[in-house]
């Protein structure tokens, strides 16, 4: 048996790899530099951008990688926001005395716990579902979450609630804007290093194999229902996580964080940054960052060019941005 | 072959209906351990609906089926695999994104139990890329293990097809239609790997391809408008009547429309 055969590690890195890389180290390092040198708002931009790519990685993991469409992932973030809202809530004003706290690793747990157990409940019987049906009962799970804290009148309902506190850890203070921002980049990278490995893994092989053809997977033995359940319980959890971070980051929660269109904007990030590709969710949540600053300027109607982008991304750029890369290193490949 | 050898296979009055037709017609089918059996019949004598209800893709309105003993009938598809039981598929069925040797290496893996690790790397791990690169080599398809799998030809795929069902260490291989759609050459060694096989491996195949047929199967089954008219080796099915009128007959007309 010729071992070289079977292993391909020794293949020199692609392009992509490199700009990847780059545009990690870019935003390790240019986000702070802007800070320190007097433009606060562009660090408040950079952290909007990695909470959405860690939020959109979440979800590449089950729309890219699983092949399931999932309409509702915004519910997630909004979790894990009102898991810091609702405890230090109580912990001002009384009430609730079992979560009401300040403290960051209870909100943390919370959030991680609670999107998880929702995404468990409710990915349970959305995979009963394929296709069309799939997205839109993922949808409705998302807009029955939005309702429930809109009816939430002690929260604030549907204007919302202010954090007054942000989450309290032993050493740091996520009041400076820069131990924030350091705080969600190793997140990301965290998010992405996990992702990467499980998508390697027998559990991603056999996640991968089920969105490629499903009957297949059956009847090779395998119950792909199971498999696509914890992919579920993973990516609710990862992006519950991101919810807390936001929560920490806007300082104001609302319903409307949740809505079925935020769902959409992080479909949007995954599909234009490149589904299934590890570091396509940032290179989307960049893309939707920036189109969002700049074309909010120009007209109230942002959400048309957004439309026009993704359709044509879809049309012509299959695997979106990191897909469009992709290719150009398989042509620097050919000699 | 010994007739005294025990049935892996058994089906007992399996019954398939489509709105007024009845697909499948009180089937009693044996396949015995270590043959080839031979399902032959016309087009659209539902030998695909009996194939997929063997493999639990399809249920049976009644009936029963027994596989080493144990009655499947009615269970999931999934069940049937891990029971043993390999089917390839008539239109082919893979992974077209990944390369030939994931495709096999997924079927490894399937048959290696449950999927539930998250962390070790699966795309180098020696424990599955070893054993299916042997079921390419036993396929003829080792030169082609890194291109993927809707790259290569027509014959490679069903090539692979096989390769894939052989990867889950069946005790049963239903072949559906492996020759279909392929030139002379690509048939040849089809049959080829088959035979090399059929020494080791209990297959039941179902196929068009008469000369195939009979150099392959120990017995032979006949299949008409879902029922089974005659099993028999080569020369009993050659010499049935029955047989000659419902299939032997036409089949000049059925091969050109299959063609």
């Amino acid at each position: 048996m010729s071992e070289t055969k079977l292993k391909n590690n020794s293949k020199p890195r692609p392009l992509s790899f490199w700009i990847n890389a780059i545009l990690l180290l870019l935003l390790a390092v240019v986000p702070p530099i802007l800070f320190i040198t007097g433009q606060p708002f562009w660090l408040d931009v950079f952290t909007r951008l990695v909470i959405l790519a860690l939020a959109a990685t979440a979800l590449n993991l089950v729309l890219g990688y699983g092949g399931l469409v999932s309409f509702g992932h915004a519910a997630y973030l909004g979790l894990g926001a009102y898991a810091v809202g609702i405890p230090t809530y109580h912990a001002l004003y009384g009430g609730m005395d079992a979560i009401a706290s300040f403290n960051g690793f209870l909100h943390l747990g919370l959030a991680v716990l609670v999107s998880a157990l929702f995404a468990l409940l409710t990915g349970a019987i959305s995979l009963r579902t394929r296709g069309v049906n799939f997205i839109m009962i993922t949808m409705a799970f998302g807009q029955m979450i939005f309702y429930a804290i809109v009816a939430l009148e002690n929260y604030g309902g549907d204007d919302g609630l202010t954090i007054d506190v942000r989450s309290e850890f032993p050493l740091i203070s996520l009041d400076n804007p820069l131990t924030l921002y350091g705080l969600c980049y190793l997140s990301l990278l965290m998010a992405l290093f996990i992702v990467y490995k499980i998508t390697r893994s027998r559990f991603g092989l056999t996640l991968q194999g089920a969105r490629s053809n499903e009957e297949r997977m059956r009847s090779l033995g395998v119950n792909c229902y199971r498999y696509q359940l914890v992919a579920i319980v993973i990516s609710g959890a990862i992006c519950g996580y991101a919810g807390f971070l936001l929560g920490n980051f806007s300082t104001f929660i609302s319903p409307e964080m949740m809505d079925w269109t935020r769902s959409g904007e992080l479909m949007f990030m995954v599909i234009l940054g490149g589904a299934a590709f590890l570091c396509g969710p940032i290179f989307g949540a960049a893309a939707f960052i920036l189109l969002e600053e700049v074309l909010r300027d120009v007209t109230i109607h942002w959400h048309l060019p957004f439309g026009l982008l993704l359709i044509l991304s879809v049309l012509f750029f299959r695997g979106g941005l990191s897909g469009a890369l992709d290719r150009l290193r398989s042509q620097g490949d050919k000699p | 072959m010994s007739t005294k050898q025990s049935a892996i296979l058994e089906t007992t009055d399996l019954c398939k209906r489509f709105g007024g037709v009845l697909a499948t017609d009180h089937v009693n089918l044996n396949v015995l351990k270590g043959e080839v059996h031979a399902l032959i019949g016309p087009n659209g004598a539902g030998k695909t609906t009996l194939i997929s209800q063997l493999s639990g893709l399809l249920k049976p309105d009644s009936g029963q089926i027994k596989f080493k003993g144990k009655n499947l009938t009615g269970k999931p598809a999934h069940k049937f695999a891990r029971a043993g039981l390999a089917r390839s598929f008539q239109i082919t069925s893979l992974f077209a994104d990944m390369t030939l040797l994931q495709n096999v290496a997924l079927a490894i893996q399937a048959n290696a139990g449950h999927s539930f690790s998250f962390w070790r790397d699966a795309t180098t791990d020696d424990r599955l890329l070893e054993p299916a690169y042997h079921y390419l080599q036993t396929t003829g398809l080792a030169g082609n293990a890194d291109r993927l799998a809707s790259a290569v030809s027509h014959g490679e795929r069903r090539q692979l097809e096989v390769a894939m069902a052989l990867a889950t260490e069946p005790s049963l291989l239903l072949l559906d239609e492996p020759m279909a759609g392929m030139g002379t050459d690509e048939s040849n060694l089809m049959v080829e790997i088959l035979q090399k096989l059929s020494g080791e491996k209990t297959i039941l195949l179902i196929e068009h391809d008469m000369d195939a047929v009979f150099t392959l199967a120990d017995r032979i089954s006949v299949l008409v408008y879902g029922r089974i008219i005659a099993t028999g080796n080569k020369e009993q099915i050659q010499s049935n009547p029955d047989v000659k009128a419902a299939y032997l007959g036409e089949a000049s007309n059925g091969e050109a429309s299959n063609a």
